[in-house]
């Protein structure tokens, strides 16, 4: 009998803790809207990288005969071609490309100044947390629009690249304003914690502990807000590239396709919605991403 | 409530007064001037024009000057438009972008509200799922895609509504349907979720489950209890989300070709207008903290928990 049950238990296995992060992981592949948008932004990723060097049309080549056809099997332009007579594949593609580029680049820019201003602000409170707040309150007092244009003509290079640099640093100095804010309040809620007590006893610097231990804390709200950050992103860009501040020839943008495509509605709408759904696409999947990810690391709303 | 109002207002002097200064002295570091063109003025002229505008004192004493202008209700001439002051040429758009955003916020506050309520009642069934969709997909529609996109739609192939403007032959509510439609849709998204989520949080507190066990109907729960408390977080964003629509959407101005003052800022920034700047970025950041605090009085009516406090 008791052989039985010491049968159905095994021997004494060792247990393997799973750490939060581990459950995480397995709410979302349980999670099949987080798994296809997962595998449409592989996907999208992907074609970003590599399409442009595969497809059979170069991303600036002119075909001064074929301008603004509509899409065709003839010469492969599947989506038409611009007004300049450039394959719209090729450009939206592209496109996608820098797109991607920006909105990974300057979310990056954002976590990076965001994480380490909020959890400062957060973990010394008193008057330098009100200093360092009452600083991010005057900032998002100004409008967007008008900082960024700034941003952009104070280095006036006509390097269409080092301009893109300069569109990741104006969108990512503006949007670590948020982020700032969710770190803080992460952080005011973490710093009386057990841990952190610990680590004061065990002699650790503020500064120690708030970058060993309380950021790696706070990962999980980031990593959301950088998955949904990233549309965000994009849609700034796009608007920049609406109001000619995006990025320039002969570079190019979902964003700048769409503007472009926007002014030529009626005689190339191929211009307008080849762009448009693609933006779509990825902005949906990055965002029912994010949703997925928010879900699995922060179970509660479920 | 009416002294906090008062005390808040009086707070927020010292913020505007930082936020005119940074956003001068940001502006006064972008390169180039609002007589800086294509064909090159004289320099004994563009001196002449700097002196006329005090453009040749130090930024500090140009920054005193303004707010001096400022205290006695003077916003300055255009230095792109000659004859035109800032006043007038904000009076001119702001009508448009305030009848604009209004509009467009209110009709995402019932639309976005009706519909998160309605996915927090139905969780997890069918129409929660529909309605949160929806909500992702509103969010991936900026205005940018949907405007033009709308304009081929209803106003090219269709040809139900007009596609640009605000009146041809007289002001008609047609012209405002595309625009603030349009400007709504991400709003809607937006405010959906957000009440979906806190109307579900409200709908599992403490106070409602007394409020059922004291056997009060449905309607009167949801409504009188529930309802306040969800409707929270839907105020901290209406607040800034305010300020934002109505000082002009450049996007919706540019695209339906309506003279609002969103499109003012960016020309300006533009041209280094610098009165017109600071005349627009003014508008904004006084509509930001007087809509903050519109929100913050709201808060207290609608939770007693903040009252005493």
């Amino acid at each position: 009998m008791s052989e039985v049950l010491l049968d159905d238990v095994d021997a004494p296995r060792a247990v393997r803790g799973r750490s939060l992060w581990e459950d995480a992981r397995r709410r979302l592949v349980r999670n099949p809207s987080a798994v296809v948008s997962l595998y449409v932004v592989a996907i999208l990723v992907l074609i970003a990288i590599f399409g442009p060097m595969l497809w059979v049309h170069p991303i600036d080549a002119i075909y001064p005969d074929r301008v603004a056809i509509g899409p065709t099997f003839a010469h492969l332009h599947l989506l038409g071609t611009d007004t300049e007579g450039r394959d719209l594949v090729a450009r939206t593609m592209f496109g996608l490309r820098i797109s991607l580029l920006v909105g990974v680049a300057a979310t990056v820019v954002a976590l990076t100044i965001g994480v380490a201003y909020g959890a400062v602000a957060g973990f010394f409170g008193g008057v330098v947390d009100d200093v360092m707040m009452r600083i991010v309150d005057v900032l998002y007092a100004i409008p967007f629009i008008f900082f960024v244009i700034v941003l952009m003509t104070v280095i006036n290079t006509p390097d269409p690249f080092v301009k893109l640099m300069l569109i990741f640093m104006a969108i990512g100095a503006v949007e670590w304003l948020t982020m700032a804010r969710i770190v803080r309040g992460q952080t005011i809620a973490l710093r009386n914690k057990e841990f952190v007590e610990a680590a004061q006893a065990a002699g650790a610097r503020p500064m120690e502990i708030v970058f060993r231990h309380i950021v790696p804390n706070v990962l999980g709200p980031v990593v959301v807000f950088a998955t949904l950050n990233i549309p965000v992103i994009i849609l700034s860009e796009s608007f920049l590239s609406f109001i000619g501040l995006g990025v320039q020839e002969p570079l190019t943008s979902l964003g700048r396709l769409i503007s472009d495509g926007a002014g030529q509605m009626i005689n190339a709408p191929w211009m307008l919605i080849t762009p448009a759904i693609v933006m779509l696409i990825t902005l949906l999947a990055l965002n029912f991403l994010g949703d997925g990810l928010r879900d699995a690391l922060d179970p509660k709303d479920r | 409530m009416l002294s906090l109002a008062v005390r808040r207002l009086l707070v927020s002097i010292p913020t505007l007064l930082t936020i005119i200064a940074a956003s001068f002295f940001l502006m006064h570091a972008a390169p180039g001037g609002p007589f800086a063109r294509e064909r090159q003025v004289p320099p004994a002229i563009e001196q002449r024009l700097e002196a006329h505008y005090g453009l040749n004192k130090p930024v500090v004493e140009q920054l005193l000057d303004y707010v001096g202008g400022l205290v006695r209700g003077d916003l300055g001439p255009s230095m792109v438009y000659q004859d035109k002051n800032v006043l007038d040429i904000i009076a001119e758009g702001a009508p448009t972008s305030a009848v604009l955003g209004l509009s467009s916020l209110i009709l995402a506050l019932f639309v976005g509200g009706g519909l998160g309520a309605m996915a927090a009642l139905r969780q997890n069934k069918s129409q929660d799922h529909l309605v949160m969709a929806i909500a992702v997909v509103g969010v991936c529609l900026p205005p940018l895609v949907v405007g033009p996109l709308a304009q081929m739609l209803f106003g090219v192939n269709l040809h139900i509504l007009p596609t640009t403007g605000l009146y041809r032959d007289e002001f008609g509510l047609i012209y405002l349907i595309l625009p603030v439609l349009t400007l709504s849709l991400p709003m809607i998204a937006v405010i959906s979720r957000l009440m979906r989520a806190s109307m579900i949080e409200a709908l599992r507190s403490n106070a409602i489950r007394t409020a059922r066990a004291k056997g009060l109907p449905e309607r009167t729960v949801l409504l009188r209890h529930a309802l306040p408390i969800a409707l929270l977080p839907i105020v901290s964003y209406a607040g800034p989300a305010l300020a934002g629509v109505m000082a002009g959407s450049f996007v919706i101005e540019t695209v339906y070709q309506l003279p609002g003052i969103g499109k003012q800022l960016v020309r300006a920034a533009g041209q280094r207008d610098y009165t017109l700047v600071m005349g627009v970025v003014l508008v904004y950041s006084v509509l930001i903290i007087l809509a903050n605090l519109g929100a913050d009085l709201l808060y207290r009516v609608l939770d007693p928990r903040t009252r005493s406090a």
